[in-house]
């Protein structure tokens, strides 16, 4: 889970990194307002997307009335689809220097890792690809925890005048990595201005198996129907096609997806009803689904391990009269015997395997046109 | 023969007295495994189809010398599980639990690379040596005894193959999944150095997806090997994922791709199926079944 920028902001002060003062408003008057207090301001539209900036959702304004003018603006907009419902307005600190600072996991080397770069600010992946020496990277041992001296070292490869504030923020950031369970911590750009050193922007990604021992408030931007797929437990994404595909599984769900592209058809969603799927989240499944009316068919593939086939079967028979698009089922693994017998029993057929089911779909949804 | 396990595999529970401990406790004695006892906190000196329960792993190492466990505990309570088999020199962990937390398994790899025991898992359907021993979670029977070995991320892809490869008459010596975490135990690299030394493996399907790069890791230890090795790897049409900071980026600089991917092990000359079908065709010309 990806937080609002002010949220993270919020954790970064708790923990002692410095960030420009700073107030989270909703309508453009409060922006005057704050603007009043703090001077020179910017006005940041917080959404959980990537590249705000430039979808010109961050603007500087010099003037209380700017700053109202310009959070008007930004809090109609849209970016990526996000309508901007909440803006943060900080105190403006020109950047002496900009500087990268992340923590992240590397996979390969299954640990965390700091990298740390001179020249920050938005083209930092394209530096890190041509000029791969001016990152600096180094690995943290999870057992010991980041020790000073790794923390130094990183320091004096951004910045030897202000190196121990450095140090002292390296490590700070690496706490806060730990203590929320974080996949990403990220200070882009950490920024040299009047004399001391700010976080201008913070990035935190907290992993969605920790949420149950993190409690970080507001959830991220999500459109309607992943939501009411995550309340229970299964992941939905929504996309250009109209086969609907209900899979357990994400390795099967993305075959399955794949071999509808091969047969000539285009997926409407992804969904992963995930292992041990009851009935309950089938038949929610199976709403969620057949509610985007792009869907032409829908195919249900379920190879059961966790799965029980006749769980499955038994939230199939339940919602099964709402479905107006054809359905084309293939039901296979745990309990198969009695999931299929109760299907049968509701004249209910199973194709035998994803291939059969993924052609079936396909020419449904052709003719359904 | 097949790796990892084998008739001789006698095996530990963790997590026995739970809905899917004990669901799939069954499951695995019908299909033969040799389960010596179940652990769950508070619940010793009890028993779960005729197996001895025991309050911890320690005791049931004393009582019952198991040699491998397999882990089916809620995931805030899956390091502490792992740990402890770790600590009581298990030889062999299967992690099953899907949900934990990516940081309880950065130390766990670390701790596991000081200790005599492997992990396989988390978030895996387990292992099956058909005819011989089943730890974990795939269906009972959908295996077939014979030569080919199989390595997945993946679960219920993984039933999909196997049961196709079953069904078109070609059997397996282990079927073994690692796991779709980001951080897991046993990489390809180590399934398919066990295979490559299996007298009964004779060819390798490896099923990869999106995500990391775990698979193109494996390619110079493919093209070293004597056997041949087919690929499967899903995701092609999958959504891309949102981009999360830069620190993803410059770390992977890229190669997550399912198409990547694929292109990486075209150009290696590795054989990559196009679908379950393609992979047992390509299985059954390489070995002119």
């Amino acid at each position: 889970m990806m937080l609002y920028e002010y949220a993270a902001k919020e954790i970064f002060s708790r923990c002692g990194i410095p960030v420009p003062g700073s107030s989270l408003i909703t309508s453009a008057d409060d922006a005057g307002a704050v603007a009043r207090k703090l001077g020179s301001v910017v006005i940041k539209a917080q959404v959980t997307a990537g590249g705000r900036g430039k979808a010109g959702g961050i603007l500087t304004a010099a003037t209380p009335d700017e700053a109202a003018q310009k959070a008007q603006r930004i809090l109609g907009m849209s970016i990526k689809g996000l309508p901007v419902k909440k803006v943060l307005v900080e105190e403006y600190k020109k950047p002496e220097k900009e500087m990268y600072l992340g923590i992240t996991i590397d996979r390969k080397a299954r640990r965390p890792i700091i990298m740390a770069s001179t020249e920050g600010g938005i083209d930092i992946e394209e530096t890190a690809r041509n000029f791969p020496e001016k990152i600096f990277r180094i690995h943290i041992d999870p057992l010991t925890g980041i020790h000073d001296y790794q923390a130094r070292r990183i320091a004096y490869s951004l910045d030897r005048e202000n190196s121990t504030l450095i140090t002292d923020l390296v490590k700070k950031l690496y706490r806060v990595f730990t203590d929320y369970d974080c996949t990403l911590a990220e200070i882009n750009p950490l920024a040299q201005a009047s004399g001391a050193i700010f976080a201008l922007d913070a990035k935190m990604v907290i992993d969605d198996n920790a949420l149950f021992r993190q409690d970080v408030g507001e959830e991220e931007d999500v459109d309607a129907l992943s939501g009411i797929a995550k309340k229970q437990g299964m992941s939905y994404v929504s996309l250009d096609g109209d086969i609907g595909c209900i899979v357990n599984g994400a390795g099967l769900a993305m075959a399955t997806l794949d071999m509808i592209r091969y047969y000539g058809g285009q997926p409407a969603n992804f969904m992963d009803v995930r292992a041990g799927a009851n009935a309950e989240q089938v038949k929610t499944a199976l709403r969620i689904v057949s509610s985007n009316r792009n869907v032409k068919a829908i195919i249900m593939n379920i190879f059961g391990g966790i799965t029980k086939c006749d769980e499955v079967a038994r939230g199939i028979i339940d919602v099964i009269s709402e479905v107006k698009v054809p359905l084309v089922i293939r039901l296979t693994g745990t309990n198969e015997e009695s999931g299929r017998r109760m299907l049968e029993e509701h004249g209910i057929d199973l194709a035998s395997s994803t291939e059969e089911a993924a052609e079936a779909v396909v020419e449904l949804g052709h003719s359904h046109r | 023969m097949g790796i990892l396990i084998d008739k001789d595999t006698r095996l530990l529970v963790q997590g026995i007295t739970g809905r899917e401990g004990s669901f799939q406790t069954k499951q695995m004695k019908d299909f033969g495994t040799n389960i010596v006892a179940g652990i769950t906190p508070g619940k010793g000196g009890s028993e779960i189809y005729g197996i001895p329960v025991f309050d911890s792993v320690a005791q049931a190492v004393d009582e019952v010398d198991p040699n491998a466990s397999v882990i089916f505990v809620p995931p805030r309570f899956t390091a502490d599980a792992i740990f402890e088999a770790i600590d009581s020199e298990i030889e062999l962990i299967i992690c099953i639990t899907e949900g934990v937390p990516v940081h309880d398994m950065m130390r766990v790899c670390a701790y596991l690379e000081n200790s005599s025991s492997r992990l396989i898992g988390p978030n895996c359907p387990g292992i099956t040596t058909p005819g011989e021993s089943k730890v974990g979670i795939m269906p009972n029977p959908i295996h077939r005894p014979g030569n080919i070995g199989l390595v997945s991320r993946s679960g219920t892809l993984t039933y999909e193959i196997i049961d196709l490869l079953s069904k078109s008459g070609i059997g397996q010596s282990t079927s073994a999944g690692i796991g779709g975490d980001p951080l897991t135990g046993t990489s390809f690299i180590d399934v398919l150095r066990l295979f490559e030394e299996d007298p009964m493996t004779h060819a390798v399907v490896l099923v990869g997806e999106i995500g990391g790069t775990a698979e193109q890791d494996s390619i110079d230890f493919i093209k070293q090997m004597s056997k041949p090795v087919v690929a499967y790897i899903v995701g092609v049409s999958a959504p891309p994922g949102k981009t999360m900071g830069h620190a993803g980026a410059i770390v992977s600089m890229g190669g997550g791709t399912a198409l990547e991917k694929i292109q990486a092990f075209e150009r290696a000359g590795i054989e990559v199926g196009r679908s379950p079908k393609d992979i047992v065709q390509k299985i059954k010309t390489i070995m002119s079944i």
